[in-house]
């Protein structure tokens, strides 16, 4: 039986940006943007995505939904799709993109291609979870999550490349989304909602060379590393990622998905804290580590869904007790661009930035170039 | 047809690889077929030869025959004929893109001396009364190295670029050991863009490795490298020019940084075949180096001979080189395996010495300004490579916005507009040029800093009309990739070879009887 794939439009992501607004969140701003004369390109980058797998010649059955959901979309590239959803209205929202994923898992899809921004993301990510892999190809104004192929085309490729078998494993990548009001009041603030599962095209890390370990042995490798190096006496603060995360699970201890925790001897001391409960527990411990991780795809150590780790935390803990870890894909993924550091603290910024010693594995460091977003904060 | 600069070059449209179908030589043959009849010694032979297995124990005699497929001797001579039909090797296509391995023409003659029975009949245990030659052939070639590289010893024990790093990093251990240092002194610093082994070798002995990644211009900043060293340094392991290209020029400080530490310095000259002649490791106060003769040096690589990494040391580090040396007391050259503070051998007896022949033959013939020569001319080769590349549309030079300084012998480009415009990836494109009769290329060591990469080094032996078919070739896939990505994504067409089936390096079968297991297996 031939693999079944679900197609999602967001119609009206991507508008905002061409007529200056931060997103598309809210029927207000939708609105707004098309007096503006904003012009829906979301359409347009899911057919150049989707014209990749047509090209390809593979037999797959593709779901979608009507009209400028998808359906549009599949037929520019002659392609013919079952419809699973109807929006109500031609103005949809995210409860569409959340009904249409729910249709396409009750259907029994294999994989889930939608197009739009992080605010799509969210809403795919609320009906999925890890259920179904996903391949998000970039549409809209914000972008900060580590989800979305870099480009249409690189979303067809994937889509080719899990069908014809080629890419058979997925990883997590974070659902990051702003609080698109401040953004536009000119406040930043992002928080990590989730984690979808990707195709891992090993093909882009891999060399004829060298055969690559899985990036899963990778970090586990890693976070070993981290725990081997846990002192007594100490309160680990543990930012949000894949890759923190499993320094808890070799502990032994659960931890929460997004938030921030706090380890000590062993024991997890406090789930899911915020700045004031960490500078509390820092007022009573005496030494602190701080381990923190690249969060999405532009390679944030603060200031992008941790930022309850804020400048005063930073400095009560000490800067040189942070601990930043990566794995080598991981600081390769980043394409040669230095990591960021944007805490509400434009001061520590400066001092942060320069270069970060960033344990990779263990015995294993890398030292590498960090910069701030000059002019964000 | 000679093309001259910016003239169509005439592509081999019409290539085809021979494709025999030819199966395993395990899968061949037919019970009772053999090549050759042994006549029966007869009794009067018997007699006088005795017992011919006396000599041989017990324990080293075979019980069963061995399993090796029953073949007649035309058959056998045409399976390894096709075989050899069905390879893009040296001798038979334009092979400059295999970036960082710089294959350069191996000069047959030297094939010739090194397959003489004065060198391949000796063995290693043999008094060195017996094999005089051969070990002056070393000494002197020592020298010569130590001229090339500033360096005062060398060792050619190590079989390869890797091992050769390896004893740096163990003569490094043996150093601070002598110092008292051994426990403190635990950590090796290297870059991202030296070869991966500069890492591996060091960590392989229980260094912790430190790397730095580079700035905008494709190489760490002294910031960076001052935040990684301390007391805890016990070297640099680096190679220079790294496998972009780019010439560090600011090695010269990060030595001094790491001397101020109380570290040492290790110099991978994988790269070495831009700066022959040029610059040396001891000018740059490095303590340590190894050569790859097995590339800068016009050895053939791997299956025709065994590589050489040939390690030089300055004076100070001498007690603590791979044992045995070769030595010259004025009368006669001998072996000492009598050195205390040796980090022992490496590798037995004294390594590859049929590719310290070749090496030797190849300096010899050259001399020092011809050594120069190649240099420049390699140098001058990968920059007129670098002017065709560049100005195929969708390929870009690694760091060449921010850094546009010339590169040396080699160079690191991405396809990463290509990918973009048209899908088609780097490994796509090289799957396609072996349509056109040329080898493809080395994308480049893991992990892909560099998106979509390729590495081409157009060693001093390659024409311009083989620099010009090889860009060529690229500029037609390119084209192709965006009229019919298709065609691209699917190649090889015409080759004996099909596209690698993905996974199937989780599996690698060396043996036939690691075939049969991984078939067992069912590779996933």
């Amino acid at each position: 039986m031939p693999i079944r794939v679900g197609l999602i439009v967001n119609p009206i992501a991507g508008m905002g940006g061409s007529v200056g607004l931060k997103g598309t969140d809210g029927p207000a701003v939708v609105r707004r943007a098309r007096e503006l004369g904003a012009m829906p390109r979301a359409a347009g980058r899911a057919a150049a995505a989707l014209d990749e797998v047509a090209q390809a010649d593979i037999e797959f059955e593709l779901l979608t939904c009507a009209g400028a959901m998808g359906e549009d979309s599949a037929l520019a590239c002659d392609l013919h799709p079952s419809i699973v959803y109807r929006a109500a209205s031609s103005d949809t929202s995210g409860d569409d993109t959340r009904g249409a994923a729910q249709a396409m898992i009750a259907e029994g899809v294999g994989l889930i291609v939608f197009a739009g921004g992080d605010g799509t993301a969210r809403d795919v990510f609320e009906a999925v979870h890890d259920s179904v892999p996903v391949v998000a190809i970039p549409a809209g104004v914000k972008i900060h999550s580590a989800v979305f192929a870099v480009n249409p085309r690189a979303a067809g490729d994937l889509v080719v490349g899990v069908l014809r078998g080629r890419i058979s494993r997925t990883r997590e990548a974070e659902v990051m989304d702003v609080d698109e009001a401040a953004y536009r009041d000119g406040r930043l603030s992002t928080r990590l909602y989730g984690y979808l599962r990707v195709p891992d095209d090993a093909r882009l890390v891999q060399a004829g060379k060298v055969r690559s370990r899985s990036e899963d042995s990778a970090a586990d490798d890693l976070a070993l590393a981290v725990v081997d190096t846990m002192e007594p006496e100490t309160i680990y603060i543990v930012g949000p990622g894949t890759t923190t995360r499993r320094i808890a699970r070799h502990l032994g201890l659960d931890s929460t998905l997004l938030g921030v925790d706090v380890v000590r001897d062993g024991q997890m001391l406090a789930l899911d804290v915020g700045e004031r409960q960490l500078l509390d527990l820092l007022e009573q411990n005496r030494r602190a580590r701080i381990i923190v991780t690249p969060i999405g795809g532009q390679g944030y150590l603060f200031g992008r869904g941790n930022q309850q780790i804020s400048g005063r935390v930073v400095r009560a803990a000490g800067i040189e007790n942070v601990v930043v870890v990566a794995t080598p894909a991981k600081l390769a993924s980043l394409g040669g661009r230095p990591l960021l550091v944007d805490t509400d603290d434009e001061e520590l910024n400066r001092t942060l930035a320069g270069f970060a010693t960033v344990t990779t594995g263990k015995g294993r460091r890398s030292v590498y170039p960090v910069e701030f977003p000059r002019g964000t904060s | 047809m000679i093309a001259r600069h910016g003239e169509k070059v005439a592509l081999k449209e019409r290539f085809h690889q021979a494709a025999w179908q030819e199966k395993l030589v395990m899968e061949l043959g037919r019970p009772g077929r053999r090549g050759v009849l042994v006549p029966d010694a007869g009794d009067d032979i018997r007699a006088r030869a005795g017992d011919v297995l006396a000599g041989t124990p017990e324990s080293l005699r075979r019980r069963e025959l061995p399993n090796l497929p029953e073949m007649s001797q035309p058959e056998v001579v045409r399976h390894y004929t096709r075989l050899s039909q069905m390879v893009l090797a040296n001798n038979v296509a334009v092979n400059l893109g295999l970036g960082t391995t710089t294959m350069k023409y191996n000069p047959l003659v030297n094939e010739f001396l090194s397959r003489s029975p004065k060198l391949a009949e000796l063995h290693p245990d043999q008094d060195d009364s017996t094999v005089q030659g051969i070990l002056e052939l070393i000494y002197r070639f020592g020298g010569m190295l130590a001229e090339i590289s500033g360096m005062d010893r060398f060792t050619f024990q190590p079989a390869g670029g890797s091992q050769g790093i390896l004893a740096n990093a163990l003569m490094m251990r043996a150093y601070h050991a002598s110092r008292g240092e051994a426990d403190q002194r635990d950590e090796v610093i290297t870059t991202i863009f030296s070869h991966p082994a500069n890492a591996a070798a060091p960590a392989t002995i229980g260094f912790k490795v430190v790397t730095l990644y580079p700035g905008p211009d494709g190489i760490p900043e002294l910031e960076a490298l001052k935040a990684a060293v301390g007391p805890r340094t016990a070297g640099l392991m680096m190679t220079n020019p790294e496998d972009t290209g780019i010439f560090n020029p600011r090695v010269a400080e990060y030595v001094r940084v790491v001397h101020e530490a109380g570290g040492l310095c290790a110099y991978d000259q994988a790269n070495a075949n831009g700066i022959l002649g040029v610059t040396r490791a001891r000018d740059a106060g490095f303590d340590m180096c190894q050569f790859n003769l097995h590339k800068t040096f016009s050895v053939p690589h791997g299956c025709m001979g065994g590589a050489v990494g040939a390690t030089g040391v300055r004076e100070a580090l001498v007690p603590f080189l791979p044992a045995p040396t070769v030595e010259f007391d004025g009368s006669r050259y001998y072996l000492d395996a009598d050195r205390p503070a040796s980090v022992g051998a490496i590798r037995s007896g004294l390594g590859n010495v049929q590719s310290v022949l070749k090496a030797y033959a190849w300096v010899v013939s050259l001399g020092a300004e011809g050594l120069r020569e190649a240099a420049h001319m390699a140098v001058l080769n990968n920059n007129y490579l670098v002017g065709r590349v560049t100005a195929i549309p969708g390929a870009s030079l690694s760091f060449g916005k921010d850094n546009p300084t010339r590169r040396l012998e080699q160079a690191r480009y991405s396809w990463e507009g290509l990918t973009a415009d048209t899908g088609v990836h780097t490994m796509d494109v090289h799957n396609r040029m072996i349509d056109y009769g040329v080898q493809g290329y080395f994308s480049s060591h893991h992990p892909w800093l560099v998106p979509e990469p390729f590495t081409l080094e157009p060693a001093e032996s390659y024409s311009q009309e083989d620099l010009d078919e090889f860009a060529a070739v690229l500029e037609r896939v390119a084209e192709e990739a965006h009229s019919n990505p298709e065609l691209v994504k699917t190649a090889p067409h015409n080759s004996t070879a099909g596209a690698s089936v993905p996974g199937a390096e989780a599996h690698p079968a060396m043996t036939w009887r690691a075939f049969l297991d991984v078939q067992g297996q069912g590779a996933e």
